[in-house]
């Protein structure tokens, strides 16, 4: 079938990173280069009464100090709101309030420390509930004079609410009347962290003639460009963005800010190289993190188990500043209802400011939230009515013909056979020997499922773009605008090549690291869009290639470029295939006995942008957010101990609709990966504050993740429904392993115990609590 | 990265040791012995101590001992969890310090290191509390022999220079059944949500506990070998008897919930002695 | 005695060779390797003794070398990934897909080298023992454990 596409291959970059050699941004070590360190905030949320610097400008190395009023600026991706150094209050634990440059990491810390901030304490606002209240302390009192980047974005003056998103399909009053049956429930997910390994960096240099240089582990380069170039007024084609690998980014490293301060530094030493790396204590709670909710669900369904109408209310936690948190509440509407046709919703997706730190995007978008209330509600339902959960979801499956929330025509290829994972799960999971097991007179085995769709929500011109060029030898070299965060996306675009071009993937190198002056465009190396954005262009640009070639090759072997073919670096006659050229002889010119040439050098140009998507409607959210949606059905099988109230997960299953599987191994390790951080967020993953809205656990030894030893066994299958406007029919999944995770163990433990889950992490002492019925 | 500057020795014997620290408080600095040395570069990058400089007993032989002599077992104050681990010298000892932190940890932090440490839960104290341990202490300039429980009750109490050298640990105690549970809040490799060590001498069983209260301490042995009392009720009488020393914090756990973690865990003690000889857990 | 009050140059064996650096006595063993020695293929990861990225060999046995005064290893040998050479770990976790940003792969490395080395029957209770000392938030560490397996095995 494929000429390699659906076969292991090894990442590019492999052997680089078992050597060390592989270059991450911090690893770049130069004398005489300047190091910045930060004081941050120690309180949620505190009036700035002064600052004294007298101590620390005098520090040993010190080249210069900088604080909130040095800096005349507010920037953000959606809603200016945020200065990059305070500026006479704080809104969280954390916050950078001044900056200190120094000859070296040393000098600049141990001046930090020898900076004395006086704060005055303010009343903090610790949850999104909290926020909503009437009468709530504002966290930004001048939030309708922020200036906003996009048109679609709807903070609500005179409160905490920064973004709210609704949507409106069918009709909710008939939906309730026809209802025989209405479940409701609230659900609480607290805020955690990416903890990506490598902490984030940056550096920058002003070069004399206005050049800016920025070297960042990012996963948005033209977003750093963009935001330096609006918040700064920096010429565009100044600012040149460069990314080496990146170690690990989950979503975290698409929020831009340490480039803006590394900026600021820069400009304050007039353009000297300066670097910032967070420590992991910062890079925790300084730079954003995951979203908290708050939720409120309210569902009727028929006795026959058929969901009716719901009715939602989703209310995110975006910590003291907006970031892309009213994006994220926007995909949480747009997917409201998760795999699951419902045909009257009311859904409100609010972006709420607290005092906690600032929340940006985070693998899954929005959805592991989301598919945590609505996989609880699904159990809660099939309960009540004595359905089992499998045949519940699959009663209520999204399927060809359903609309979506924001009435988006369902199609097999836009949408996969969600159907077919569930039934493909059951299997997986030996559904049939039982859901609750009673192994011994306090050992209970159960399993619980929690499925998903996601679709992207990018911009709705999202672009990418790939340029090819040939060595003279006939091999090629990619350049693409995407970053090489883990998931080995460089190296599937060489495959989509190989297979486009039916030629050797060893023959094409890839360009690792991205340079926006040199690199296309790519939007951000996020959402799980890389493969389909970048793996578009690719074949664009290859066809591109192709083109010139068969054109260049006709005319030299004397027939049509239609009589010819290619593979393997030749470009021979589809009749006879030992009348050929290869690669070598064409790609730099061609040149005759004699000396002539003719041809030239062949480039390949592609390119790729969205199409159809549509911003949604302000009130009834009508709108296409993405260009296809990933569905699966995922399950976890854990065994409870009754006395103990403590639990060991077993198993976790996958099944996900992959379009097509292109590089089997690499999409089992990203499933599973995705697995193992959804384990987290069910087991432990939070942060936890104190009563004044202080993180208690900024380092890993008090914020737990999982180690090995920890996780369950894997189990992964796939159904491939292709995606017909998908390279090779391939849908994206880098996210979807961590999306319906937390809510298949929360369905297990529910079940084991006898209890209702409705918070995430599910601590023992939890379950305890429940069981024992303890005030907590 | 460390934001201050120190000074650093590696004296060779304990003499050299305690000359260098009384030089270095002459001329008025803040010096620190050094063990494995990893609470004192965390918490000088935290910036939560500051000192002048550190002297490394590492070399110094006395510290490294790890042998049995005239039915003692003599573990030195730098020898590292790892080393103990490994020699199997001591399994209820073994075992717990291979609960502490984690593998690659272990082979850094020292025994006398973990005891002389500020952090609570001091892990590797739980054995010799319960097995009458004597330490080789310096004080005065001269090598000091004291039961551990004299300087140590949790916390340990040196005064300024004084540097615990060896742990004493009569043989007979070594092979006697024993009883080790480490729980924590859910992970592996966490902090302990209680730690208990506990060993069945012909007088009962002697046992101590980490993680509940602000420091380790005994259990009351008193109640704990209440022979006609059921265990479930000794266990219930022993978590109310101490139930005042427990705290509870917001990462790990409740108070409440350290009290019902405690009777689990007694429950199992007293079940696991039973049992079998050797029971960790 | 040694003894160093101020900044010194030092002598370390790194990677077989022996090595003089500037150093203040403050500076962790990460620290110089990366920053003094340019071998930045240790890797912070949180300064703090918890995630295994800067895990290095010291006389055979993983340490974690933000824990570790560089002064402090005078007179051991260190080994850092850049000094594996070919080691069968290596190949190991490439082909068996053991890693995807390869940020914590230099302290994972570390450690089963040293393990295949101390304890070449290890059974499954002390692998997990050994590699529970380092995080990895890529892969679900399914991968880094067939990798260590077959080296284990010596079916690499
Ligand atoms: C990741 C991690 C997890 C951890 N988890 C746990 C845990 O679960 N349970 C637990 O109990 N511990 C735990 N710890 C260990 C603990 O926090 C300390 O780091 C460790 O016990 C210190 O031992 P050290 O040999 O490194 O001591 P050092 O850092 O060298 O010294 C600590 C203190 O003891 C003093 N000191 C050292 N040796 C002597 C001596 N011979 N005489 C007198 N004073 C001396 C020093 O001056 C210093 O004040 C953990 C540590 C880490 C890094
Ligand atoms: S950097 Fe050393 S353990 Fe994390
Ligand atoms: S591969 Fe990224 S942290 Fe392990």
């Amino acid at each position: 079938m494929g000429y390699i596409i659906g076969q292991n291959i090894i990442r590019k970059e492999a052997f680089n990173k078992v050597t060390g050699t592989a270059k991450y941004t911090d690893d770049f070590i130069a004398t005489g280069i300047y190091h910045a360190d930060l004081l941050v905030s120690p309180y949620a949320h505190a009036k700035i009464i002064s600052i004294d610097i007298s101590a620390a400008a005098s520090a040993k190395g010190v080249k210069k100090i900088i604080t909130g009023n040095d800096i005349n600026v507010l920037c953000g991706p959606l809603i200016d709101d945020k200065p990059p150094l305070a500026k006479e209050k704080v809104r969280y634990h954390g916050e950078p309030v001044v900056m200190v440059v120094a000859d070296c990491e040393q000098n600049a810390k141990a001046a930090v420390a020898k900076i004395k901030v006086n704060f005055q304490p303010l009343p903090v606002v610790n949850s999104v509930s909290d926020a909503l209240k009437e009468n709530a302390v504002l966290i930004h009192e001048n939030l309708q004079q922020y200036k906003k980047n996009v048109s679609d974005v709807y903070p609500e003056t005179g409160s905490n609410v920064c973004g709210h998103v609704k949507i409106r399909k069918g009709d909710l009053q008939k939906g309730w009347q026809e209802s025989e049956l209405t479940i409701e429930s609230n659900f609480t997910l607290p805020q955690s962290d990416h903890a990506a390994m490598e902490t984030r960096a940056a550096q920058c240099q002003i070069m004399p003639n206005g050049r800016v240089i920025v070297c960042s582990s990012t996963q948005a380069p033209f977003s750093v460009k963009e935001q330096i170039n609006k918040t700064f007024q920096v010429p565009i084609e100044d600012i040149d963005v460069n990314v080496l690998f990146v170690g690990g980014g989950f979503g975290g490293k698409a929020a831009v800010q340490l480039e803006i301060l590394a900026y600021i530094a820069a400009k304050a030493v007039d353009g000297h190289t300066v670097k910032i790396a967070s420590s992991r204590e910062k890079d925790m709670i300084t730079t954003p993190c995951k979203i908290g909710l708050e939720a409120k669900i309210k569902i009727g369904a028929k006795k026959n188990g058929k969901i009716i109408v719901a009715e939602m209310h989703y209310n995110v936690d975006c910590g003291g500043y907006a970031d892309i948190a009213p994006r994220i509440a926007k995909a949480i509407a747009v997917d409201c209802a998760g795999p699951y046709n419902i045909e009257n919703i009311s859904c409100d997706a609010l972006s709420v400011y607290t005092n906690h730190p600032v929340a940006t995007s985070f693998r899954g978008f929005g959805h592991t939230s989301l598919s945590f209330c609505i996989e609880r509600m699904m159990d809660k339902l099939g309960a009540a009515l004595n359905i089992d959960p499998i045949e519940i979801r699959m009663i209520n499956a999204l399927t060809e013909g359903c609309y979506s929330p924001t009435q988006v025509k369902v199609t097999l290829s836009n949408t996969g056979n969600f159907g077919e994972c569930l039934n493909k799960l059951k299997t997986l999971i030996n559904w049939h020997e039982g859901q609750r097991i009673v192994e011994s007179n306090h050992l209970i085995r159960a399993k619980g499922v929690g499925c998903f769709v996601k679709t992207s929500d990018s911009p709705t011109n999202a672009i990418s773009g790939v340029l090819l060029t040939f060595n003279s030898d006939g091999s090629i070299n990619l350049n693409c605008g995407a970053v090489e965060i883990g998931p080995g996306m460089k190296t599937t675009a060489a495959q989509i090549l190989a297979e486009k071009l039916k030629m050797d993937i060893g023959r094409i190198q890839v360009k690792m690291e991205v340079d926006t002056q040199t690199s296309p465009v790519h939007w951000k190396t996020v959402a799980s869009m890389t493969t389909y954005m970048v793996g578009r262009a690719v074949i664009s640009a290859a066809e591109d290639l192709i083109r010139q070639l068969l054109n260049g090759a006709a005319t030299i072997l004397r027939c049509t470029p239609e009589d010819l073919e290619i593979a393997e670096e030749k470009i021979f006659l589809k009749t006879d295939q030992k009348i050929y050229l290869t690669f070598k002889d064409i790609v730099h010119g061609f040149q005759y006995q004699n000396g002539n040439s003719i041809v030239g050098q062949i480039m390949g140009r592609g390119n790729f942008i969205m199409n159809q998507l549509s911003y949604l409607d302000k009130e009834t959210g009508e709108g296409k957010a993405g260009p296809y949606w990933t569905p699966g059905a995922q399950a976890v099988e854990i065994e409870y101990d009754t006395i103990q109230h403590t639990y060991r997960i077993l198993k976790a299953a996958t099944v996900v609709d992959a379009g097509k599987v292109l590089n089997p191994k690499t999409v089992k390790g990203i499933l599973m990966g995705g697995m193992c951080m959804g384990l987290g967020l069910g087991t432990s993953e939070s942060f936890i504050y104190d009563a004044e809205g202080i993180v208690q656990n900024t380092s890993f030894r008090t914020y737990k993740m999982m180690r090995y030893g920890e996780t369950p066994d894997y189990l992964i299958d796939y159904v491939e429904t292709p995606q017909l406007d998908a390279p090779y029919g391939s849908r994206g999944l880098a996210e979807h392993g961590i999306i319906g995770i937390p809510a298949a163990l929360a369905n297990a433990i529910s079940l084991a115990a006898g209890i209702d889950v409705t918070k995430l992490p599910i601590t023992p002492e939890q379950i305890w609590q429940q069981k024992e019925g303890v005030r907590q | 990265m460390i934001a201050f500057d120190f000074a650093y020795f590696r004296p060779e014997t304990l003499k050299e040791a305690n000359e260098t620290y009384k030089q270095l408080i002459i001329a008025g600095k803040l010096p620190l012995y050094y063990g494995g040395g990893t609470e004192i570069i965390s918490m000088a990058r935290a910036g939560s101590i500051r000192f002048d400089a550190v002297i490394d007993i590492k070399s110094i032989p006395e510290c490294n001992t790890l042998c049995v002599e005239n039915n003692q077992l003599i573990i030195g104050s730098a020898v590292t969890l790892t080393k103990i681990a490994e020699s199997g010298c001591f399994p209820l000892l073994g075992k717990t310090v291979s609960r502490i932190a984690d593998h690659t940890i272990q082979d850094k932090i020292t025994i006398g290191g973990n005891i002389a440490g500020s952090i609570i839960y001091r892990e590797a104290a739980l054995p010799l509390m319960i097995t009458n341990s004597k330490v080789k202490i310096i004080k005065k300039n001269k090598l000091h022999e004291l039961p551990l429980l004299e300087i140590f009750d949790g916390n340990l109490h040196l005064q300024n220079g004084e540097l615990i050298v060896q742990f004493l640990i009569d043989t007979n105690y070594l092979n006697l059944s024993y009883c080790h549970v480490k729980k924590t809040k859910l992970d592996k490799i966490d902090y302990p949500l209680i730690t208990l060590a506990a060993i069945k001498t012909d007088n009962g069983i002697n046992a101590a506990v980490s993680g509940l209260a602000d420091k380790p301490f005994l259990l009351p042995v008193k109640i704990l070998n209440e022979q006609d009392v059921p265990e479930a009720v000794r266990a219930d009488k022993t978590v109310g008897a101490i139930q005042n020393n427990i705290i509870g914090d917001l990462i790990i756990a409740g108070k409440e919930y350290r009290m019902f973690v405690l009777k689990n865990v007694l429950v199992q003690m007293f079940e696991n002695f039973k049992e079998a000889q050797y029971a960790g857990i | 005695m040694l003894a160093f009050k101020d900044k010194s140059i030092i002598s370390l064996n790194i990677n077989g060779d022996n090595v003089t650096v500037m150093v203040n006595p403050s500076y962790t063993l990460l620290h110089v390797l990366r920053e003094n020695l340019g071998l930045t293929g240790t890797k912070p990861g949180c300064e703090n003794g918890d995630c295994g990225s800067c895990t290095v060999l010291v006389d055979g046995w993983p340490i974690k070398s933000c824990l570790m005064l560089a002064v402090e290893a005078i007179g051991h040998q260190v080994i850092t990934v850049e000094g594996l050479k070919n080691a069968p770990i290596q190949r190991s976790f490439v082909e068996n897909w053991g890693f995807q940003c390869g940020y914590c792969t230099s302290g994972f490395l570390m450690v089963c080298h040293a393990l295949k080395n101390i304890h070449p029957d290890a059974d499954d209770f002390i692998i997990e023992q050994w590699l529970q000392s380092n995080l990895c938030r890529c892969t679900g560490y399914g991968e880094i454990k067939d990798a260590v397996k077959a080296v284990l095995e010596n079916k690499i």
